[in-house]
């Protein structure tokens, strides 16, 4: 059942297509069982499928019917082919029968089974913490915990913020203004505050940080990428380097903030909601990796936040500039805080303000091998071999559906895929009389 | 299991696992009501359209539309009973009734020939003609000793698809 769905999965994801965003695909890797991804779930009668309407699908001649952007769906086939039971992937042959045409039931089965569960639903799920103050000596603890945790790190952590604001403005701003001659200094200079102001912020939640690998050092011609889960992803590797980002730009106290500091680091803004953005946005990070003084670009190119346990697909746009891609991996410990941030239920200073009550946050970073786009690798190949390696380091699961998904509906072209590989069997089935 | 199951008690879900016939266990009846608050993102009581639809995997399906039509407004007792059909320990009797209802879109109990033309162009969409449609209907209609203007109910639904191992399972994920 699983399969199936991840067979459509993959076939919906092939050809995705969110307002004037282009499609991206998945690696064939992902089918293999080795690949962090398969089996997404174990389902109760294995690889025992009920008739998938895919079966007509997974006939060669409806190949050539699919347009060329379509064609890595091609690569897919052969390996969805192995993991599915062999009588499920037969075409019913001779003649059609009525009971053929009202048996509605695999289609059916995959629409009741997206309602009951759906992959790209539990990407965002973020699972409330389990209470554990059930008990006569427990609870009198967990009063105390957030006595603690409310009454006294939650005032310090403010304290500290505070001065670390002040500590900032009162350098940043002289600095800013009166060093406007000496370009170079001036930007050593708001790069050590940012990562200063940064570690304060780290600091007013009890950020247990540890970097593993080599620190990213600032070259041309080369994009960090890594795993979104929390605006806080920015914050935290921003401590130890000062990035250029790319981010939506927000609205409020978080919007200015991104107008004023970070325009010095060299941020680049996009719009979700703006459909020519996408090629401003491709020539505008272009231009800042070829240039040889720009800090080192940051890119999530998951687009949104998702709740780190599992990766949704990657926008293409970062891999290709033709520069190296060095990716990064970050895990969050669940057990002291979970640093999901569900944008659709919490603003961002609720979550900060969750991050600051808390007792710690705890997270691992990992600076991976810097890669290269193979030869004869497409981008979307590169982007999902990424994928794989930030996945499979930091323990998430990959799914193939595009993040963007939960802004607006998949495109009706999926719809009409499956429709068209319907009408075609039926009609090659008339033909077979 | 979190928080959401105490909101449901021993009783609620006996109440709940009697409209079902006893087709799902109370764990998976316990995970339905968790996915129904998942889905139920306004806390309304029922699942909106907006909410079916932030599924893709619904959304990009063929059948999307008459299924909602079928769930519409639904609260979780009767959202659980419309579930009913995929578990396992369903009838046939039963899956094949959910799928004559599926058809039969105005609930008077047959089904005709315009009824099966609309599932037809709901699964092909633009990719048949209209005249190919009626065309292939109207042949393995009379193939199986039916006329184009007979009305089908449910015994001939029964007898159609009654003995060709019909499978319609869905798995509840149970943590």
């Amino acid at each position: 059942m699983w399969v199936v769905q991840v067979a459509n999965a993959i076939d919906e994801a092939s050809g995705f297509d969110v307002e004037d965003l282009e499609s991206c695909n998945c690696n064939p890797t992902i089918l293999t069982p080795e690949s962090p991804f398969f089996p997404f779930r174990q389902p109760s009668h294995s690889f025992h499928i009920l008739r998938p309407p895919e079966a007509p699908q997974q006939g060669g001649p409806k190949m050539s019917k699919l347009n060329s952007s379509n064609l890595e769906l091609d690569l897919d086939r052969p390996n969805i082919e192995d993991y599915l039971a062999t009588d499920s992937i037969q075409e019913p042959l001779g003649k059609l029968r009525l009971r053929e045409l009202l048996d509605i039931s695999p289609t059916l089965t995959e629409a009741v089974g997206a309602i009951v569960d759906d992959s790209f639903t539990r990407c965002f799920k973020s699972n409330p913490p389990e209470p554990w103050n059930w008990n006569v000596y427990l609870f009198p603890l967990w009063c105390l915990g957030v006595v603690v945790r409310y009454g006294i790190l939650f005032p310090v952590r403010v304290l500290i913020l505070t001065l670390g604001w002040i500590v900032f403005l009162s350098s940043y701003i002289p600095v800013h203004l009166l060093l406007k001659g000496h370009d170079q200094l001036r930007t050593k200079l708001e790069r050590a505050l940012v990562e200063l102001i940064c570690s304060f912020f780290v600091a007013s939640w009890t950020g247990v940080v540890k970097y593993h690998g080599p620190r990213p050092c600032a070259r041309p011609k080369q994009v960090f990428v890594a795993n979104h889960t929390s605006m806080i992803d920015f914050i935290v590797l921003e401590q130890m380097t000062a990035f250029a980002v790319i981010m939506q730009k927000h609205p409020g106290w978080v919007g200015l903030l991104q107008s004023t500091i970070l325009e010095s680091v060299g941020c680049i803004w996009f719009n979700r909601s703006e459909a020519k953005d996408r090629e401003i946005v491709a020539r505008k990070l272009r231009e800042h990796v070829e240039g040889a003084d720009n800090n080192p670009l940051l890119i999530f190119p998951e687009g949104t936040c998702v709740n780190n346990n599992y990766t949704v697909m990657f926008k293409k746009g970062a891999f290709e500039l033709g520069s190296t891609v060095c990716p990064i991996a970050i895990k969050y410990n669940k057990i002291f805080v979970d640093a999901f941030w569900n944008s659709r239920k919490q603003s961002f200073t609720t979550h900060l303000l969750q991050l600051m009550t808390s007792w710690a946050v705890v997270c691992d970073v990992w600076y991976l091998e810097p890669q290269n786009m193979k030869p004869g690798e497409t981008p979307i190949e590169f982007a999902e071999r990424v994928r794989n390696i930030i996945s499979v380091r930091a323990g998430l699961k990959m799914v193939p559906w595009d993040g963007y998904l939960k802004y607006s509906r998949p495109s009706p072209k999926h719809r009409e895929r499956k429709q068209q590989s319907f009408a075609e069997s039926v009609l090659r089935r008339l033909e077979d009389r | 299991m979190g928080n959401t199951s105490s909101m449901l008690t021993q009783y609620d879900i006996e109440e709940v696992q009697e409209h079902c016939n006893n087709t799902f266990s109370q764990q998976e009846i316990v995970s339905l009501y968790q996915r129904f608050c998942q889905l139920d993102r306004n806390s309304g009581g029922f699942i909106s359209a907006d909410e079916f639809l932030s599924v893709p995997e619904f959304a990009v399906n063929p059948l999307s539309q008459r299924l909602f039509r079928m769930v519409d407004g639904l609260n979780f007792k009767e959202f659980v009973a419309f579930l009913s059909a995929f578990s396992s320990r369903a009838t046939l009797q039963h899956k094949v009734e959910f799928i004559f209802k599926v058809y039969d879109s105005d609930g008077n109990g047959k089904v005709a020939f315009s009824d099966l033309l609309d599932v037809l162009r709901d699964l092909t969409g633009q990719f048949i003609s209209e005249q190919q449609r009626e065309l292939v209907l109207t042949h393995v209609l009379e193939e199986a000793g039916y006329k184009k203007d007979s009305l089908l109910v449910l015994s001939d639904f029964m007898k159609i698809l009654g003995n060709t191992g019909l499978k319609m399972e869905v798995e509840v994920p149970v943590d």
